[in-house]
């Protein structure tokens, strides 16, 4: 009984800072069509960031996550503007083979992040101080009460990403940019404007989600390609582009490398997930929630 | 006349010519005894435990350059960041030798990196030092072939005797005492690293040996980023001593033992926790934590330990020298002494038989190499008694410092048990 109460708390803290790890990333792929290979890279931005303010400039956690957060959004923006746009607006470049030139390319500026992180900030792993101290007994299980509290913040960002995308007016325009982004130019939207708030919308969740990650597991700049890679596994998995697709297989990964890591060995975390995925692929290329 | 005159100008010059080359002749040994002499050090850069390889390695050259350096030349550093890559260490390890003249190559923390540049001096025939990896595969590949391996040697005990010492340290701290002999309960837990392997055989020989039992061994990849499954296991092993064996993951698993509150102490190897920027690493988490290591906080072994402590954290900010600053600075003034024996290093075989005769006091203790014949071959000579051999000292954080706690002679502090692992034991 205890083992299972164990899965199940731990599979909903991994499940909701991989939920809100990816969502961004899906919302970026959904509105501009872009699979943002730097998207781990971006998260550690704001690990470090968060780290450094917090702990080398004592600016206290709360603080230093704010700055990590910025951190994120201003790296996310100098993605944006440095290779996004050009990119986009190249004339030399086929439509067809712009997709690929992005992916590329984002992958390219992953490397150079991260180079850059581990000349500054080293390669050997940091971790920002607990949010709050001590342990709770949930039937006979212990859990650290910083754990809950990153699941709790995890999910209240992303209730608020629901708030924001179905109630507001700027989230329906982000959310009708993904269905039909000629149909909202001739209503009268500006598609660049609505692109220029989703990557800032993209850095901010990345933000957040790599404050949550420095105070829950750390995070070194060599952690940065394998953010990535389970961010891409959950987004393909969900479905490109489907954030409620994406909150789902974000738990289903979560579940299945939990159930492995307590039953099997927490070395093979990741093969579940990438089995499924593979399975998947086969069955059904769109993803588990993805549309046609 | 006009005969003698050309006579005596063509005898002007071959005098000129005769007198340039014997004047070279004589300038030239002067001119090479001013060459300096190449010294390769690599390790990861951005890793603490590199870090302070390079900065201990720039401290003794400059010590030794500012001493009059090798008979007159100069020891001239090239340093070498491998990222913790074989392929790289190889390529650089090559480009070393064949481009920038090193005569010798030293440094390395991790030691599958070490085993793959074994080979790779016996191909450049240039020695290699190891200061900062502890697989005793190393000695044992040098003893299998000493033909082939002769230009290696550890300057770092290898893991076996780390893991047998951590023994020594639990059975004096622990069994032995009154008040902590109910710490008998263990969970060997060990990176899935190289320089574990022999460290988990000898654990599970030498724990039962001093009255402590193995409840369970737990091997996990280094790239573990969540310790909760680990952790359970172990509070369901009922184990109260947690018997580590991590050097390339330190920070997240210390964290989370006490995030968890997991009731049982963590001791025996843990080689991150040897830096003293390990507290701010872990933001505290640390505090009780026990690790045994050659060198700490200028524990004086030797006369030379605390005037190294001073000029290393002096020079860098870093923080206090790890345990591979100690031995790479020992390691440079092994090679030093070798260098000055063997006319500077050029043939590498005269080198290889000098580094064999080095003894002289370093500032973790003696600094001398088991012979190739020796169990543990071209290994330093490890003794508890520093004025035999590199020594071993034991310390638990405690409120920010590492406080030794073994040898007793050294010893400034007494266990102290973390509230989470005292509490559960009432």
């Amino acid at each position: 009984m205890n083992l299972i109460i164990e899965i199940l708390i731990s599979t909903f803290i991994i499940g909701a800072i991989y939920a809100l790890g990816a969502a961004g990333l899906t919302i970026i792929f959904g509105v501009s069509g872009i699979l943002n290979l730097a998207h781990g890279a971006i998260v550690v931005v704001a690990s470090l960031v968060a780290w450094y303010c917090a702990l080398q400039l004592n600016m206290g956690i709360y603080l230093g996550g704010l700055v990590g957060i910025a951190a994120a959004i201003l790296t996310t923006y100098v993605l944006y503007f440095t290779v996004v746009i050009p990119l986009s607006r190249s004339r030399q470049l086929a439509s067809e083979e712009l997709p690929v030139f992005l992916f590329v390319s984002t992958l390219l500026f992953a490397l150079i992040l991260q180079g850059l992180l581990e000349w500054f900030f080293g390669a050997t792993p940091v971790s920002t101080p607990a949010m709050i101290d001590g342990v709770v007994h949930i039937a006979g299980v212990t859990v650290p009460l910083n754990s809950l509290l990153i699941g709790v913040v995890a999910w209240a960002v992303i209730g608020a990403l629901w708030l924001f995308i179905s109630h507001t007016r700027m989230g329906k325009a982000m959310l009708a940019a993904s269905m039909s982004p000629k149909g909202l130019a001739i209503v009268g939207y500006d598609i660049g404007r609505i692109h220029f708030l989703v990557w800032g919308l993209y850095g901010l969740l990345a933000g957040i989600a790599g404050v949550l990650l420095a105070s829950f597991i750390g995070a070194s700049s060599n952690v940065a390609i394998n953010l990535t890679a389970t961010s891409f596994t959950i987004v393909v998995l969900g479905g490109l582009g489907n954030v409620l697709g994406s909150l789902a297989a974000a738990y289903i990964l979560g579940f299945l490398g939990t159930v492995t890591a307590f039953l099997i060995s927490p070395s093979l975390r990741e093969v579940p997930g990438l089995l499924l995925l593979i399975v998947v692929l086969y069955a059904r290329p769109q993803g588990l929630f993805g549309r046609h | 006349m006009r005969s003698f005159s050309g006579m005596s100008r063509s005898l002007a010059t071959a005098v000129v010519v005769a007198g340039g080359v014997l004047c070279s002749a004589l300038v030239m040994p002067t001119a090479r005894a001013a060459e300096p002499i190449s010294i390769g050090v690599i390790a990861p850069e951005s890793h603490v435990l590199g870090k302070s390889i390079f900065n201990a390695a720039e401290l003794a050259a400059d010590e030794i350059n500012k001493a009059g350096g090798i008979n007159g030349r100069m020891l001239e550093l090239h340093k070498y960041n491998n990222n913790f890559s074989a392929a790289d260490s190889s390529r650089a390890f090559q480009r070393a030798v064949q481009q920038d003249g090193v005569v010798a190559m030293m440094g390395i923390f991790t030691s599958e990196v070490a085993l793959a540049m074994m080979p790779w001096a016996s191909r450049l025939q240039t020695p290699l030092l190891v200061t900062g990896a502890a697989s005793s595969e190393i000695p044992a590949g040098v003893k299998a072939n000493p033909e082939r391996y002769k230009y290696v040697f550890h300057s770092y005990v290898n893991s076996a005797i780390l893991a047998q010492e951590s023994c020594i340290v639990a059975n004096a701290t622990l069994t032995q005492s009154d008040k902590f002999k109910g710490f008998n309960r263990a969970v060997i837990f060990s990176e899935d690293a190289a320089w574990t392997k022999p460290v988990d055989e000898s654990y599970l020989k030498c724990l039962p040996k001093v009255g402590i039992k193995v409840v369970d061994h737990i091997r996990f990849s280094p790239d573990t980023t969540d310790f909760t499954p680990i952790y359970s296991r172990i509070k369901k092993a009922d184990a109260n001593v947690i018997m580590a064996a991590v050097a390339h993951v330190g920070v997240k698993p210390v964290i989370q033992w006490k995030q968890q509150e997991v009731p049982a102490l963590f001791t025996g190897i843990n080689g991150q926790a040897g830096s003293s920027k390990f507290w701010a690493a872990t933001n505290g988490a640390t505090e009780g934590v026990i690790t045994g290591t050659p060198g700490l906080n200028g524990a004086p072994l030797t006369d030379k330990t605390p005037a190294f402590f001073k000029a290393y954290t002096k020079r860098f900010d870093i923080g206090e020298p790890a345990y591979d600053a100690y031995t790479t600075y020992d390691a440079m003034y092994a090679l030093k002494d070798a260098l000055v024996r063997s006319d500077g290093g050029g043939d590498a075989d005269k080198l290889v038989k000098a580094l064999e005769k080095t003894d002289f006091t370093g500032v973790l203790g003696r600094v001398a190499f088991h012979g190739t014949g020796d169990d543990y071959a071209h290994e330093v000579i490890f003794n508890q008694d520093p004025t035999k051999g590199q020594s071993f000292v034991a310390f638990q954080w405690q409120d920010g410092k590492q406080v030794i706690i073994w040898p007793e002679k050294l010893a400034k502090g007494k266990i102290r048990l973390p509230a989470f692992v005292s509490q559960s034991q009432k």
